[in-house]
């Protein structure tokens, strides 16, 4: 890929991502869930956030953490809010997303669900997004979106929103009842519990039919751990 | 310098300490009654630590951690001094916590320990409320209990860097409606301030703006309705919240 076709991404706002929110997890996992440290099934929605030094374009090169050989590429449909929403009733759910894009939430492979998983989902790159904001007039159906993913061009996952546990207005409903999301925020549809995994040199790409295909690339950490600070200026 | 931000007749002004007083760039000196009070720094990245004093950690019955336990925060969350938050109407136990919030002024990745102060900006004040009935053993503490809309007041100022000579020896004190609830010293944290620049930019950028609220001390309470909480960190500042539920903010209903 060429530098030219590096773009922004194209939200402004946070990138928060539900917990087991396909069925599928929560089967595989199954009574797991039940023993310790968890005790029982989650019961509000458990939200962690893609924070703004994760986020990168369509086109982007994503280093691996140090010391970090593989991670764990998920592809899934990210809601573009388009107006302050708080307390939406599931009714008016539609109603404040502006838009549709894709999101890559690449995580360093754990297995614990127990702390929020900070080094694992907030390396600098680790939420690719893009490559457009698709304005939602453009899809008629998003609960049946199928979403793909392919590493070096093979196709490694398929999987579709038509199994969430709390399905779009739902978990609109459930998140905005205690956080207001603001425009340019985006919401994540979820993801399966089995992910592929990629490491450094291996193209990424995920599409979903009507908002694009996103890629990235990986590549090795940098090992020389030298301070490379920028010429932003100071608060 | 002792920054704030502040809504004053129809405009978002910075302002300075002048004497107890405010202020503003035209020299317009008011009362802080007079204006109303946002967060010093508009936030961007705000991570949080759980249990990173000892005390508090023995207090909630946990071994101190052997790394730290950090997590995120949305920006719905933050409010600014002599403001309101919302308690619940299922709540059975909010508390307060007084924490020393450190504020990132410049950019920088894989920032060694012995120059983490030069990356800082200044301090502030933050109330870190936790709802604790909405704990759940997945990614605890989750959102709901933590970033909820307006349960994390900050300020009231930006205090500079350079007027904070020793930010590992600053008491933090609560007081609610006036009694002192509790009380702990910086110098008390498990991950000090220097480990924690250093552990974050390792793995990420900060960036300015960004922000470490770095843990409380023990002495939690239940607060009630209508409490006036002021959470207090020696030399930075005394951050007021007063304790509302949600018809004080004349919520239409669905």
């Amino acid at each position: 890929m060429s530098a030219k076709e590096f773009s922004q991404p194209p939200i402004t706002g946070l990138v928060y991502g539900p917990l087991l929110n396909d069925r599928s997890a929560l089967e595989q996992l199954g009574d797991k869930l039940l023993d310790p440290p968890y005790k029982g099934l989650p019961k509000a929605p458990i939200l962690y956030i893609k924070p703004y030094n994760t986020h990168v374009g369509h086109g982007a090169t994503v280093q691996l953490p140090k010391g970090v050989a593989r991670v764990e590429v998920g592809g899934t449909l990210g809601l573009v809010i388009g107006e302050a929403a708080s307390h939406v009733p599931q009714n008016r759910a539609y109603a404040v997303i502006g838009g549709y894009t894709i999101v890559i939430d690449l995580s360093v492979p754990h297995e614990s669900l127990y702390r929020p998983p900070i080094r694992e989902k907030c390396f600098d790159g680790a939420c690719p997004i893009g490559p457009s904001v698709v304005g939602k007039e453009s899809l008629t159906d998003v609960s049946q979106l199928v979403i793909r993913t392919y590493i070096n061009s093979e196709a490694v996952q398929q999987w579709t929103l038509t199994n969430l546990v709390r399905p779009i207005p739902r978990l609109l409903a459930d998140v905005t009842e205690f956080m207001t999301l603001f425009p340019g925020d985006v919401l994540l549809a979820g993801l399966p519990l089995n992910l592929p995994t990629a490491g450094a040199g291996d193209q990424i790409a995920v599409e979903i039919d009507g908002i694009g295909r996103l890629e990235v690339r990986l590549e090795a950490a940098a090992n020389d751990g030298k301070d490379e600070k920028d010429e932003r200026p100071s608060l | 310098m002792r920054r704030a931000r502040v809504v004053y007749n129809g405009a978002i002004h910075l302002a300075t300490e002048d004497n107890g007083m405010l202020r503003l760039a035209d020299r317009q000196k008011l009362a802080e009654e007079q204006v109303v009070w946002l967060p010093p720094v508009e936030p961007r990245t705000v991570f949080a630590l759980g249990l990173n004093y000892a005390d508090h950690a023995r207090e909630l019955a946990f071994k101190a951690p052997e790394s730290p336990l950090l997590f995120l925060k949305g920006r719905n969350t933050f409010i600014g001094h002599r403001s309101q938050t919302r308690r619940p109407a299922d709540a059975t136990f909010m508390h307060y916590e007084c924490e020393l919030a450190v504020v990132i002024g410049r950019s920088g990745r894989n920032i060694p320990q012995e120059q983490a102060y030069d990356y800082v900006a200044g301090y502030s004040v933050a109330n870190d409320y936790a709802v604790r009935d909405y704990l759940e053993n997945y990614y605890r503490p989750n959102l709901r209990v933590k970033s909820r809309d307006d349960c994390t007041p900050l300020g009231p100022w930006l205090v500079d860097a350079k007027d904070v000579p020793d930010p590992l020896n600053l008491n933090l004190r609560t007081y609610v409606n006036g009694a002192l609830t509790q009380q702990g010293n910086t110098r008390d944290m498990i991950f000090k301030i220097p480990f924690l620049i250093a552990y974050l930019s390792e793995f990420m950028t900060l960036s300015p703006g960004d922000m470490i609220l770095t843990g409380t001390p023990e002495g939690l309470v239940n607060v009630q309705l209508g409490d006036e909480v002021i959470t207090e960190v020696e030399g930075i500042g005394r951050l007021l919240n007063t304790i509302v539920d949600k018809a004080a903010f004349s919520q239409v209903g669905d």
